[in-house]
């Protein structure tokens, strides 16, 4: 765990574009570090989020947290919602440290314009900087549990074995908002967070292998 | 459930909730008494009263804009309420008119006025200081460093205000607005209404009233002084390593604590006035004085004015924020010690990804259709159609501040050269920003007999911060119907004729730019007001979503250029035309997904190649297959 100040915090910054669930997920995460008595700060580098800009969310938790920002080498997991954005923050992670990254793309309308290119392959670049990243594609797992917004749950469930604590901790924060609704979109969220779980260790396996 | 069961309870009875800074305000408002809470919304300051108003016993409102809410929250004081407003660091400018004269009556019940900055320029149009108010109205002034304090300082500063009878201003800035951390909570504590006592020399401020006041302000700000030195809010904080004494408020206080965890610190929580005899007598423990401060040198220059020797924005930045990755160069050079060698990763080459407008909004067909205008001056203004200026677009030329579109406006028209003549002038402004400053513009306008063709955007929302309803939109803060106003009957009334004010769909392509393209060759005001609802209300609904017929795309790019970020492109090619024209091609298609059908791509699109996607479930005939050139912009 990073050593900043005089206690020893966890630092996970959650990456995406602004309607992906980027602040929800990262609050969920917050939730599950207080669940253990952790202090937490959250914070967001957000602009106008709600217009598709950039977001990025950073989550300290420990004994006692100072600065909420999580300052640039020393992010312990980057969780990339997005293809382009996890490779936008590399920079923050510490050496050692592990992507975890959705390789779905959402191509914003300054690309489509053709006034820049969207890189060819930020997996690969990532790799080719010496980064350990575990990929896999969130946006379709989503799509064939029959909805794109469960692509939180699936990023929460690729995480959940990365974190100090264990994963159920992690998936009762996640199933207790949707305690008071119906009970197949309990299921349903569980579904994604063990397919996120599932398709992370996957990913791990192939990069080791 | 089992694994909710894996999830210990909160082990303390105190309540200790995750929240943004936001939040706890508003909590502590709520414990605080306050009656009466106003404010219009502004980045980041804007969650403020929407959590206030989900409290009970608090009259809440959104004000027209933030003068209004500042005498809202004052006439609840004259009547003996606690009272609240809260608004972003701009806001305070227009409000200020009214803040420099209540100093001098001070309060009856306490007022806590909170000022949000935008430090780091998340969402404002610039990054000024609110912390001079306090010292130009001479009003004491908390900066908290987190959540907890947050809440905390909103009580302290109600005790204060009451104390003092005096409004107190809470600065915040974003990074304590939008960030989420642990405060344990309290209950709410009811206080009785004096109500309105009148006394015509204490509340009615002429210059006989006012010079009577003006000595009590000052002997008040003499005991604030007092109340600084031995203030809890201002902290010792000891440590071993003297060589240099870190003076701090606000977040910047946090960023100090985690980088320098065994430098002496000085956190100021009452930072106006400031208790200098406590000052000095820190620095005569420290080897040198090093003062962190968001954003401008203020206690800075106040200390050096007393004779005091420190560092500040010498050796720090006088712009953003001074997180711990600025601090720790800063501070390692001022010692003299080699810059930590810990290897920075350098941020890899990513496309910029600027805020866009979103899927169907209303606002891209009026800006694809003044981007088919020529000969344009466009006077914008403060909101989601700001974004105008950008790409595709680009048909936005100015925006200062919020109503300055109108202004502005008759200016560019009255001090236009000779050889901008022809130039057309249109103002663009919405329903919200008409109402809070806009609409005085616009009388001026019509006065002084200006040649501006104004753009009303009425979408019934203030859409960038959220989508909050104001007097436009007929709902009040808890969303209950409230009288809306009429923009036609109501820029009539401001003297612009009949036949000058149009309200058109703004989906409706053709009949914008005609509209647009008579009225701005008429040499006198006109009003276009567009009435479809922001996509992010209740009042919008989601129609069929389209698809492209991917055979029947020619590449031409045209619905590219309506800016709609549901279009996205498969494939690109350039073609030389007969004329020997090189051409580039764009081929598209739809994220159905994402489409809420409004139709504002079919209009540009020459071949028909966007259909509803029910339609496709019949077999399509591929018409013409590449080989046929595109319609491109320029045939437009």
């Amino acid at each position: 765990m990073s050593e900043t100040g005089r206690f020893d915090t966890t630092n996970i910054l959650v990456v995406g574009t602004g309607g992906q669930g980027v602040m929800t997920a990262t609050e969920i995460l917050a939730e599950a570090a207080i669940a253990l008595g952790h202090d937490v700060k959250k914070t967001e580098v957000a602009g106008m989020a709600q217009r598709g800009g950039v977001v990025s969310s950073h989550l300290r938790f420990g004994a006692k947290v100072l600065s909420p920002q999580i300052t640039p080498g020393t992010a312990n997991v980057l969780l990339g919602f997005e293809a382009a954005e996890a490779m936008r923050w590399r920079h923050m992670l510490r050496p050692e440290g592990l992507v975890l990254m959705n390789t779905g793309r959402l191509v914003p309308p300054i690309v489509e314009l053709g006034l820049y290119d969207y890189p060819d392959d930020p997996v690969a670049a990532m790799r080719a900087a010496g980064t350990q990243v575990f990929s896999f594609d969130a946006s379709r797992i989503a799509q064939e549990l029959g909805d794109i917004r469960l692509g939180n749950t699936v990023m929460l469930g690729a995480i959940s074995d990365h974190l100090p604590f264990p994963a159920e901790v992690l998936e009762g924060c996640i199933l207790k908002r949707f305690a008071h609704k119906k009970a197949a979109l309990v299921e349903l969220n569980q579904r994604a967070f063990a397919a996120g779980r599932a398709a992370a260790e996957a990913a791990a396996k192939a990069e080791a292998a | 459930m089992s694994i909710a069961a894996a999830i210990p309870p909160p082990p303390q009875a105190v309540r200790r909730l995750l929240m943004s800074g936001n939040e706890a305000v508003a909590r502590a408002v709520w414990e605080a008494g306050v009656r009466v809470a106003a404010a219009y919304p502004g980045t980041p300051a804007t969650e403020m009263l929407e959590y206030v108003a989900t409290y009970p016993d608090i009259y809440t409102e959104w004000s027209v804009n933030e003068k209004v809410s500042l005498e809202v929250a004052f006439g609840a004081t004259m009547a003996g309420s606690r009272s609240f407003c809260a608004m972003k660091h701009v806001g305070m400018n227009v409000a200020s008119d009214a803040l420099m004269t209540m100093t001098l009556t001070g309060v009856a019940a306490g007022l806590v006025i909170a000022i949000a900055d935008d430090v780091g320029l998340s969402s404002s149009q610039n990054e000024q200081d609110s912390r001079y108010w306090g010292r130009f109205a001479h009003l004491p002034l908390l900066e908290p460093a987190d959540s907890q304090e947050a809440h905390d300082y909103t009580l302290a500063a109600f005790e204060l205000s009451e104390r003092f009878e005096v409004p107190v201003i809470l600065r915040l800035t974003t990074r304590i607005c939008h960030v989420k951390g642990l405060v344990n909570v309290g209950e709410r504590s009811e206080r009785a209404v004096a109500g309105f006592t009148k006394d015509v020399n204490r509340w009615v401020m002429v210059p006989s009233g006012a010079s009577r006041r003006l000595p009590l302000m000052f002997e008040r700000e003499r005991r604030l002084r007092v109340e600084a030195e031995s203030s809890a809010l201002n902290v010792i904080e000891s440590g071993s390593d003297r060589r240099i004494g870190f003076i701090t408020s606000g977040p910047a206080y946090m960023h100090v604590r985690e980088s320098f965890p065994d430098a002496p610190v000085y956190k100021l929580g009452l930072t106006f006035p400031l208790p200098f005899d406590r000052l000095r007598r820190f620095a005569g423990e420290c080897e040198r004085l090093l003062v962190v401060e968001e954003v401008e040198p203020l206690i800075e220059t106040e200390l050096k004015a007393q004779g005091m020797t420190v560092s500040g924005k010498d050796i720090l930045p006088l712009i953003g924020e001074l997180s711990p990755q600025v601090l720790k160069p800063a501070v390692a050079r001022l010692l003299g010690e080699p810059l930590s060698e810990q290897a920075q990763a350098v941020p890899m080459r990513v496309f910029p990804r600027p805020p866009t407008m979103c899927v169907a909004c209303p606002h891209l067909g009026v800006y694809y259709t003044l981007s088919q205008l020529r000969n344009v001056t466009i006077s914008g203004d403060i909101g989601c159609y700001t974004l105008g200026f950008g790409q595709p677009w680009n048909a936005l030329d100015v925006c200062l501040s919020m109503g300055a579109s109108m202004g502005m406006a008759l200016g560019l028209d009255k001090g236009r050269s000779d050889v901008e003549k022809d130039q057309k002038i249109v103002a663009v402004i919405g329903d919200s920003t008409f109402l809070h400053m806009g609409m005085q513009g616009l009388l001026d306008i019509v006065y002084n007999r200006g040649n501006v063709t104004v753009l009303l955007l009425d979408n019934r929302a203030i859409g960038m911060t959220g989508g909050q309803d104001n007097p436009g939109s007929g709902r009040d803060i808890h969303g209950q119907e409230a009288p809306r106003v009429d923009f036609t009957t109501l820029v009539k009334a401001l003297g612009v004729r009949a036949e000058r004010v149009h309200v058109v769909d703004a989906y409706q392509l053709p009949v914008l730019l005609r509209l647009l393209r008579a009225e701005t060759k008429i040499p006198e005001p006109s009003v276009i007001i567009t009435n479809q609802p922001c996509v992010l209300i209740k009042d919008y609904h989601a129609l069929r979503p389209y698809q492209v017929i991917e055979d029947k795309c020619t590449g031409c790019g045209n619905c590219v250029d309506v800016g709609c970020p549901a279009i996205h492109v498969t494939r690109r090619d350039r073609v030389r035309k007969a004329s020997g024209r090189e051409v580039d091609l764009a081929f598209v298609r739809i994220e159905s997904a994402a489409c809420t059908g409004c139709g504002l791509c079919l209009k540009p699109c020459a071949p028909d190649a966007i259909v509803h996607v029910e339609t496709l479930a019949t077999p399509i005939k591929v018409i013409r297959k590449g080989t046929e050139l595109a319609r491109t912009p320029q045939d437009v």
